[in-house]
């Protein structure tokens, strides 16, 4: 599937990544999903927006994967309804329901119309991104009432977990329906972290917004103020000096390294392993030191902002890094020798939460879970962005899509960054570190698409006048994989469902925004 | 095994100085008696409440069990449910979706009990501010008696908050 292939106009978008634009009428809009679909590429994501103070109603719209990048297309319509996708597209189910939460914009026809990002702080007939709603409102806080699928039989009973959880986690809350040990059913009540943040991104001008970019999810805060810095580059036509580039990807990839080395320990961690908490806790304490050390932030937030970054990487730097990665490169293959030999821990990560590539493919996996399950997919490999494109990014992937699996996929990604960090300390170019942006046009659009650690980051941007934020849609690769989770679990038992979920990691805040 | 082992052996002990209590840290003074803050010495346990932080706080919580800073080995410990706790440490802004669960979990929490507000959204709601969707800092919804500023704040930080949440004013510097 080609963007030619379409019988509507589209137009590319400026920018780092392969993006195209179009409009559509509502049977394009079905029909376009219906020819991505057959071709085997996937829903990035799905958002609205309003525009009834324009007096032009509202809109819908949708990034699709296609072959030769991302297709987003924009619906507009007149009344409350436009043709549901998540037939096609399951992942669809849950942005859709979002989208009428926030804003009123129903999909017609759909099976499952229950809320989801609602819960009680706003009533039902009430919509917090229309251009009419003032977001200091406050209504009395009604206590949730959702309607959980409820799993009968003999022996059938219920786990509700959460949303305070056991460990120093983010809050959500979990249904299993069980006989025994065994999990008949999971179904997640997500929506607990909703603050209002792309409500309150409307308040921001474009250069304000890239603080709350990068905290949208700490996790991936380069990711995210790159994908932001990127959509505000598009929308004002302007490229980032290559220093500003390389650098970026530096900080990426020490992010993805720094959080892998997390997970691994905690996956070492909940399969009864300490020692594996221990070290690979230690190692990721020293990798964030240097982060501090380098660029004033344990976690890189407000380093990446729109048209560079905001701290140079010192000459004198260099020798010091290339040291530290040759250490955590030999640390991370003793302990990857002691994972592997270890008899007991191979035993839990083995066939625990597997998903199947079929199953991965129909839902929508993405990111590093989907890597796992044989979906070769890493925006650094498809469409590398300055510098990935002259780096040969080795994917890691994998068939089994199990815990293992997911595991492996982390070790082989510490080392592929490891060397992608050696390189462009080999080879950063020199110059300036940031360009002034000029003010944004009012009405443009740009479009942001990262390969964060977790998966593919999207951020849509619509501008204002005076350099403001119209619309912003953040997108966190969480969206298609949660709904991937609760089938991963299916006929696992309940104690393996710490260590299922920790293999995914996926993000509440980046959800529910 | 022996890979383990030697591992263990080569890595050695890595654990550092922990801070001294920072009496400006404070918010509500005094509301336990000297006598109360003494017994949570050594043995103090602590429920995490996430009220609907972006996960940094929660990052630099857990990484006060890593060796480097090894809370556990100053009698701290962190604990699955509210009722076996002494503190709560909360992060936020409280999301308004969260200020049900929040309270309830204070409610849980057998008296006399401690509450840390950690970061910046947790002391004063932050970037996020209060909107239809946020109730801001986390005094708008339980009592606090320490705050710990900083986006996140560092490891270092939030231990000196737990410990200045149990200072008497005239501890001596911990020792291991």
């Amino acid at each position: 599937m080609r963007v030619e292939d379409f019988e509507f106009d589209l137009g590319g978008l400026p920018g780092a990544m392969p993006i195209w634009h179009g409009r559509v009428h509502a049977a394009q809009w079905r029909r376009a999903c219906e020819q991505v679909h057959e071709k085997g590429g996937r829903l990035v994501a799905l958002w609205g927006s309003d525009n009834t103070d324009r007096a032009s109603g509202s809109a819908v719209h949708a990034a699709l994967t296609v072959r030769s990048g991302l297709l987003t297309i924009t619906l507009p319509i007149d009344g409350d309804r436009y043709p549901d996708i998540s037939d096609l597209f399951p992942a669809a189910n849950r942005m859709q329901r979002a989208t009428f939460d926030l804003l009123g914009l129903r999909p017609e026809d759909a099976a499952d119309q229950r809320k989801w990002l609602r819960h009680g702080a706003w009533p039902e007939d009430v919509f917090p991104l229309r251009k009419s709603f003032d977001a200091s409102q406050t209504f009395r806080n009604e206590v949730d009432g959702y309607p959980f699928v409820v799993v009968q039989g003999e022996g059938v009973h219920e786990i509700p977990v959460g949303p305070v959880h056991a460990g120093t986690i983010e809050p959500g809350h979990f249904r299993f329906s069980i006989v025994g040990e065994g999990i008949l059913r999971l179904e997640e009540r997500l929506g607990y972290k909703h603050k209002g943040v792309e409500k309150l991104f409307e308040s921001m001008n474009v250069m304000q917004g890239a603080k709350l970019a990068g905290r949208i999810s700490c996790d991936s805060t380069v990711a995210y103020a790159w994908a932001y810095a990127m959509a505000v580059e598009s929308a004002t036509g302007v490229t980032p000096p290559p220093r500003a580039l390389w650098l970026r990807a530096l900080l990426l990839e020490r992010e993805r390294i720094g959080q892998h080395l997390w997970d691994l320990g905690f996956l070492g961690n909940d399969a009864g392993l300490a020692f594996g908490l221990a070290q690979f806790s230690r190692l990721r304490e020293d990798w964030l030191r240097v982060n501090q050390a380098l660029f004033g932030h344990r976690y890189l937030m407000d380093t990446v902002i729109p048209g560079g970054v905001a701290r140079d990487l010192a000459l004198s730097a260099i020798p010091g890094i290339s040291e530290e990665i040759g250490r955590v490169r030999q640390s991370v293959r003793v302990l990857r020798g002691i994972y592997d030999e270890h008899a007991g821990l191979q035993d839990r990560f083995i066939d625990a939460g597997r998903v199947r590539p079929e199953v991965a493919e129909r839902m929508g996996l993405t990111g590093l879970a989907g890597r796992a399950s044989a979906v070769a997919w890493d925006l650094r490999v498809q469409f590398p962005p300055v510098p990935y494109d002259g780096f040969d990014v080795q994917m890691a992937t994998h068939g089994n899509g199990d815990v293992a699996a997911r595991v492996i996929v982390r070790f082989d990604e510490i080392a592929e960054s490891l060397r992608l960090i050696g390189l462009i300390l080999s080879r950063l170019p020199d110059g300036d570190i940031a360009v002034r942006l000029p003010e944004a046009p009012r009405n443009a659009i740009g479009i942001g698409w990262v390969e964060g650690w977790r998966g593919e980051v999207l951020m849509a941007l619509e501008t204002d006048s005076d350099n403001g934020i119209r619309r912003l849609h953040p997108h966190d690769p969480s969206w298609q994989n949660w709904p991937v989770l609760e089938r991963a679990v299916l006929g696992n038992i309940v104690p393996d469902f710490p260590l299922i979920n920790k293999s995914f990691n996926l993000s509440y805040s980046g959800h529910d925004l | 095994m022996f890979q383990l082992l030697k591992q263990i052996v080569a890595t050695g002990i890595k654990t550092e100085a922990p801070p001294r209590p920072d009496e400006t840290l404070h918010v509500a003074r005094e509301r336990l008696s000297a006598e109360v803050l003494k017994r949570f010495h050594g043995s103090l346990t602590i429920r995490h409440v996430d009220a609907g932080s972006c996960n940094g706080c929660e990052l630099e919580i857990n990484a006060l069990n890593n060796p480097y800073y090894n809370l556990e080995g100053l009698g701290i410990r962190f604990v699955a449910s509210p009722r076996h706790a002494d503190m709560l440490l909360v992060t936020g802004p409280v999301s308004r979706h969260m200020e049900v669960a929040l309270k309830r979990t204070y409610d849980a929490t057998p008296d006399p009990k401690l509450v840390v507000a950690v970061g910046d959204c947790g002391c004063t709601g932050g970037i996020y501010g209060e909107s239809y969707a946020s109730a801001g800092r986390v005094s708008n919804v339980i009592p606090v008696d320490v705050c710990v500023p900083g986006c996140p704040p560092t490891p270092f930080a939030i231990m000196q908050g737990i410990l200045t949440a149990i200072s008497t004013g005239d501890e001596k510097p911990v020792r291991r």
